[in-house]
C-alpha cells in the first residue's frame, strides 16, 4: 500500500502540533506549512524587546517541526494576504482579525501546495468550538467549502464529531483513533501533551496574531484612517508592533521607543523617517511619521525627552534628522507627564 | 557551487523564508553564505536546516552581520 500523504497547518501551538502526531501515528507521511501574514505573533516580536529576552527567541513552528520530526514549508504570503485582511467577505472577530476569511485563505494555499506536491489531505489543529469566530460546527464547512479543500480537509482533534471525510472513507486513517474534543477547555490537549511527552510548548493567548489585540487594531485603524487609505507594507504592520504611539494632533505621530531593544530596532529606520533622540541624556530613539511644523517637531523634542533620563532636568538637549535634511538641536524643556494628553496615546 | 544570499535587515521569519527559497533552488553539496542581522536567526536558520536535512557548516559574525553557511543536502 502506498504511503499517503498529509500537509498540515502548522501555527506553532500545541494544538496543530497534537494534530500532526495523531496523524503519523496512523502512518501517514506529514509535512507541514506555515504562512507569514506579517501579523504573526513569532519571532521578531521577541527579538526587539528587552522585558522579552529571557522568553526563548525560537520560531515556534520551526520547534513543533522539529519534535514531530516532519519537513516545515514557511510561505511568504504577506502581500496576497492585504485582500484578505482588507476585504473579509465574513467580516472581522472582536478586533481586525478577520479569522474565518483568513482560515480560509490558509486552507486554500494549502490546498494549493498539496495538489502541486502530490498530496493526499490536508490537515488542521482546530477544534470545534474553540474559537467564536472559525472553529464552529456551522463555520467549519465554510472554511472546507471556500478554501476548496472540501472532504480532503481532516481536522484530526474533531473529527469524531464532523462528517466523514475522504481520508477516512478511503481508510486512509481510521476515525476510530482520532479525536472527539470540544470546547475550550484544554484538559483533553494537555493529557494528550502528557501521553506523547510534549514539554515546553507555545501557548500564545488570544490567538496566533496580533489582529486579536485590540491596541494593535487600534493603532492599524489610526495608521488607515491618517493616511486616508488602507495600503500598508510590511515595515509599516511592523512598526506598530514597537514602541508607544503617540498623536499629539492629525498631522503627526510619534513612535518613542521602549527600551534599549526597541531603540536600537527604530534605528534600522532612521533612512526612512524623520527621527530624533536626546543627546545630553540617554533616552529612547523617536520616528516621526507624517507632516509636522517646526512646532510640531518642537513638542515632539519635548515629549521625546519627557521619556528619557533627563525627564527631570530643566532643559534637554534634542538633535532632530529630519529625511534628507540638515540635522537640528533643540534645547527644551522636557514635558511633563501631565501634559500629555491620554488620548494622544493611540 | 558557492552562492550569498543578502538577508541584512530582515527579522525573522524573513530570512529563514529567504533561505529556503533560495536552497530549493540549489543543487545538492552547493553552499549558501547567508548575511543576515537579526540574531533570531542564530536560533531560526540551524532549527530550519536540521528539519529539512541541510547542514549548517559555519556561522560567526563579522562588523553588524551574522554569516551563516549552509550545505544543501538532497532528499
Ligand atoms: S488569529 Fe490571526 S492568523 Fe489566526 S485565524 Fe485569526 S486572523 Fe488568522
Amino acid at each position: 500500500m502506498t504511503q499517503r500523504k498529509a500537509v498540515a497547518l502548522i501555527s506553532g501551538g500545541l494544538d496543530s502540533m497534537l494534530a500532526v502526531k495523531m496523524i503519523q501515528e496512523q502512518g501517514v507521511h506529514v509535512e507541514g506549512i506555515n504562512f507569514f501574514t506579517g501579523f504573526c505573533v513569532e519571532g521578531h516580536t521577541h527579538a526587539i524587546r528587552n522585558r522579552d529576552q529571557t522568553k526563548p527567541k525560537r520560531n515556534n513552528a520551526l520547534w513543533v517541526a522539529e519534535q514531530l520530526g516532519i519537513k516545515l514549508h514557511i510561505i511568504d504570503v504577506i502581500d496576497e494576504y492585504k485582500d484578505v485582511l482588507l476585504n473579509p467577505k465574513h467580516g472581522y472577530g472582536k478586533n481586525m482579525n478577520p479569522c474565518l476569511d483568513c482560515k480560509g485563505f490558509m486552507v486554500k494555499k494549502a490546498r494549493q501546495w498539496m495538489e502541486a506536491n502530490d498530496f493526499d489531505f490536508i490537515i488542521t489543529g482546530e477544534v470545534i468550538g474553540q474559537r467564536p469566530m472559525s472553529q464552529r460546527k456551522d463555520t467549519m464547512p465554510v472554511i472546507a467549502r471556500e478554501s476548496g479543500a472540501d472532504d480532503r480537509l481532516l481536522r484530526p482533534l474533531c473529527a469524531q464529531h464532523l462528517p466523514e471525510t475522504l481520508p477516512e472513507r478511503e481508510g486512509w486513517v481510521d476515525t476510530s483513533q482520532l479525536g472527539a474534543i470540544t470546547g475550550r477547555s484544554r484538559h483533553e490537549q494537555m493529557a494528550l501533551a502528557e501521553k506523547w511527552g510534549f514539554r515546553d510548548y507555545a501557548t500564545p493567548a488570544g490567538g496566533c496574531c496580533f489582529l486579536t489585540d485590540a491596541s494593535y487594531s487600534k493603532k492599524l485603524v489610526d495608521m488607515w484612517q491618517h493616511r486616508g487609505n488602507r495600503e500598508y507594507e510590511l515595515d509599516d504592520i511592523m512598526l506598530l508592533k514597537v514602541g508607544r504611539h503617540i498623536r499629539p494632533n492629525q498631522r503627526f505621530k510619534l513612535i518613542v521607543a521602549r527600551d534599549a531593544g526597541e531603540t536600537s530596532y527604530l534605528k534600522g529606520y532612521r533612512k526612512q523617517f524623520t527621527h530624533m533622540a536626546a543627546t545630553s541624556h540617554g533616552g529612547p530613539v523617536t520616528l516621526i511619521e507624517g507632516e509636522p511644523t517646526r512646532d510640531d517637531l518642537e513638542l515632539a523634542a519635548r515629549i521625546t525627552a519627557r521619556f528619557g533620563q533627563g525627564r527631570n532636568a530643566d532643559l534637554v538637549t534634542v538633535e532632530i534628522h529630519p529625511v534628507g535634511g540638515e540635522s537640528v538641536e533643540l534645547s527644551i524643556p522636557p514635558m511633563p507627564a501631565s501634559e500629555i494628553a491620554q488620548q494622544w496615546y493611540v | 557551487m558557492k552562492y550569498q544570499l543578502d538577508a541584512t535587515n530582515l527579522l525573522c521569519p524573513m530570512p529563514v523564508i529567504r533561505t529556503q527559497n533560495r536552497v530549493a533552488e540549489l543543487a545538492e553539496g552547493d553552499i549558501l553564505e547567508v548575511r543576515c542581522t537579526d540574531p533570531g536567526v542564530l536560533h531560526d536558520i540551524p532549527a530550519w536546516c536540521r528539519i529539512n536535512g541541510h547542514e549548517v557548516l559555519d556561522q560567526h559574525r563579522d562588523d553588524a552581520s551574522i554569516i551563516i553557511t549552509v550545505k544543501v543536502h538532497g532528499d
